[in-house]
């Protein structure tokens, strides 16, 4: 199908949705899928690992959803999962249905930074989408880093997403790969508890140590204490903000945590600027 | 808004007939001039062609959760304080079209934006500048800008008209925007009153304003008009009674998110929204897809929203702020102190809206002084008996 988008108005309006093509859905979980999009025409900008588009169901609407995979090409993944009425029109979208893209937007998680020193990756639940491509940043060059551990977490065995994936990078032995579950199965072979309580079991050195953190935001809350309590400083610790956010482009006031626009100004951000924020309740 | 203004303009007089001519010239450039007018009880912006369409003769009471038209013993065209409007309705409309497509057998087709209106604003007052000068802030000194409204924004021209007769809901002073327009106009008129028919005494404040003063038939301002005006200015800022101490308030409202003031409010506060269409510096909207019957057609619209309703801030699972004291604290932080950080300035230009069309008479002017002298204090912990 050709696109006719008058040429003004792209990159002119971010509010435009661009359209992309379904061209892979891969089920991760009961209500979780992966979608793999490419561009119809002009892609968008090329995003970096934290960032996030919206995107776009015909005729339903828009959600912001985390990019999972930032390919080589235009291609980029999205792993989404059906908890209202746009989600659940994603998440049944086949190969060739058309969706709309706008972005990337927000901040990244500053993989660079994070270059010389050790890195933890800590995920909880569909918190694993945007963090995947860090995981995959750190594989590619992953003589730019010293340890590197990535820890995931789950409800149940059954609710891990890129489950063979995480098998792999365990199985590579090239980064430390732990998986727990809150309620385990008789086949489950990892650890069982919630995120936090793998902490404790890795070595940190908290001079040279990035943590970067996405899930739940009691989880955010909890593995946050636990690796301030083990010494790496506050601005060294990243977390992904969720909120309500219908523009991304901070002008739709949905998603302030009091003087942050989690659009803007995240969804990346140092402990040490929402860590504060978060500890008010209904800020 | 036009550029500062520029000193070599003198202000010349203009009388009543010159008044309507100014309305002919900018309807005749093919503008569409949106003035005050009386309707439902109020003084309404809406499109108006004749000089017998604004409000003469009529002022305003106005007080905590109240607004009343009143009889003025003269007949000033503008001698009412601001009513629920704001050119907010004109600029950033309730309800706009962000974009629109077409599904075809040729893929999706997104049409081009619709052009936008070329408004002439009659009646705006100081603080009304002030507020569009923080929605440009908001939505055009950004690196995304809101297309529609900076089409707007750049086609409109300000005409604008200084205070006479605030109502005691106003407190312009202290939030540095008023009563006297300074900067943002391209005309400033003030109304003097007369026996015979008030005049304007109209200064000059663009090259636009000039252009346009320039096809009137006006006079050189005298003496005795400079002085009338004078005494109308001076007149409006000692009419002026109520006042928001905003110097330090940023630091004090952050530092009491606990303070038992937002329960007291929570209270009252029927969380209806009101105060944030009234106020002319709300930006929140909603970007939704417009219900539309073809499976072909799809449009999203940007609709005026409010912090105080439940799903604002719904997440899949819930509400981040499901109490009317955290919706209040919500509005009220952001208006008064987080929207200097979002924003570089602040979000209340003090034209006291949000107090008169408060149902249950809220004034933010009074909440924020109380937890100022009530600094530091913190509600008591769930549970505990006072």
């Amino acid at each position: 199908m050709a696109l006719a988008l008058p040429a003004d108005v792209r990159p002119a309006d971010a509010m435009v949705p661009v359209p992309y093509r379904v061209v892979g859905r891969a089920r991760e979980t009961a209500d979780t899928v992966t979608l793999s999009l490419e561009p119809v025409g002009s892609p968008i900008v090329t995003p970096a690992p934290g960032q996030f588009n919206m995107l776009y169901a015909f005729g339903v609407g828009e959600v912001p959803i985390s990019i999972s995979g930032i390919d080589a090409g235009q291609r980029v993944r999205h792993t989404v999962r059906a908890v209202g009425a746009v989600s659940q029109e994603l998440c049944a979208a086949e190969a060739g249905a058309m969706v709309g893209v706008r972005g990337p937007f927000g901040t990244d998680w500053g993989i660079d930074s994070a270059a010389g020193g050790d890195v933890i990756v800590i995920a909880g639940g569909i918190g694993l989408a945007p963090l995947r491509p860090v995981v995959h940043e750190l594989l590619r060059n992953r003589r730019r880093f010293r340890r590197v551990t990535v820890l995931v977490g789950a409800r149940s065995p059954e609710e891990l997403v890129f489950r063979g994936e995480v098998a792999s990078w365990q199985a590579s032995a090239r980064i430390t790969v732990r998986t727990t579950v809150d309620y385990a199965t008789a086949a489950w072979k990892g650890d069982v508890g919630v995120v936090p309580t793998l902490i404790e079991r890795v070595t940190i050195d908290p001079e040279v140590t990035t943590v970067m953190i996405c899930g739940p935001e009691v989880m955010l809350r909890f593995t946050a204490a636990e690796v301030l309590g083990r010494g790496v400083a506050a601005e060294r610790v990243r977390v992904s903000m969720e909120r309500n956010v219908q523009c991304g482009v901070g002008r739709c006031g949905h998603c302030q945590l009091g003087p942050v626009l989690i659009c803007l100004h995240g969804p990346v951000f140092p402990w040490s600027r929402v860590g504060p924020l978060l500890a008010r309740r209904e800020l | 808004m036009a550029p500062s203004a520029p000193t070599d303009y003198h202000p010349v007089v203009l009388d009543r007939p010159g008044l309507q001519s100014l309305i002919d010239a900018l309807v005749t450039d093919g503008r569409r001039v949106i003035g005050p007018t009386v309707r439902d009880g109020a003084v309404v912006y809406d499109e108006i062609t004749q000089i017998g369409e604004l409000p003469g003769g009529w002022g305003d009471d106005q007080g905590p959760g109240r607004y009343r038209l009143r009889r003025r013993d003269d007949d000033l065209l503008f001698g009412y304080a601001v009513g629920p409007d704001s050119w907010k309705r004109f600029l950033f409309p309730p309800v706009s079209t962000t974009w629109r497509a077409e599904v075809s057998r040729e893929g999706v087709e997104v049409a081009p934006p619709a052009e936008v209106p070329r408004y002439a604003f009659l009646g705006v007052r100081a603080c009304e500048l002030a507020a569009i000068a923080v929605q440009d802030r908001v939505l055009v000194q950004t690196n995304y800008p809101d297309r529609d409204y900076a089409a707007r924004r750049e086609q409109a021209l300000f005409i604008a008209v200084n205070c006479s007769s605030p109502a005691t809901t106003c407190f312009c002073p202290s939030m540095g925007t008023g009563p006297r327009v300074g900067s943002g106009h391209d005309l400033a008129l003030t109304e003097i009153p007369d026996p015979a028919g008030s005049r304007f005494l109209v200064e000059i404040g663009s090259e636009r304003g000039a252009a346009i003063a320039a096809r009137l038939a006006t006079r050189e301002a005298a003496p005795a008009d400079r002085e009338a005006a004078a005494a109308v200015w001076s007149g409006a800022a000692a009419a002026v009674s109520r006042a928001l101490q905003a110097d330090g308030l940023k630091d004090v409202l952050v530092h009491n998110l606990e303070h038992p003031r937002w329960d007291t409010v929570a209270s009252r506060c029927l969380a209806c929204a009101n105060c944030t269409m009234v106020c002319p510096t709300c930006f929140c909207a909603d970007f939704r897809e417009a219900a539309s019957l073809s499976p072909d057609h799809a449009e999203q619209h940007r609709t005026w929203a409010t912090c105080f309703s439940v799903d604002h801030s719904q997440l899949h699972g819930g509400s981040m702020r499901w109490t009317t004291r955290s919706r209040y604290r919500q509005w009220m932080t952001h208006k008064l102190a987080t929207w200097h950080d979002q924003f570089g300035t602040s979000g209340c230009v003090g034209c006291g809206r949000c107090i008169a069309w408060c149902p249950v008479g809220i004034d933010i002017t009074e909440e924020a002084a109380t937890i100022r002298a009530t600094d530091g204090l913190t509600r008591l912990p769930a549970g505990a008996t006072p």
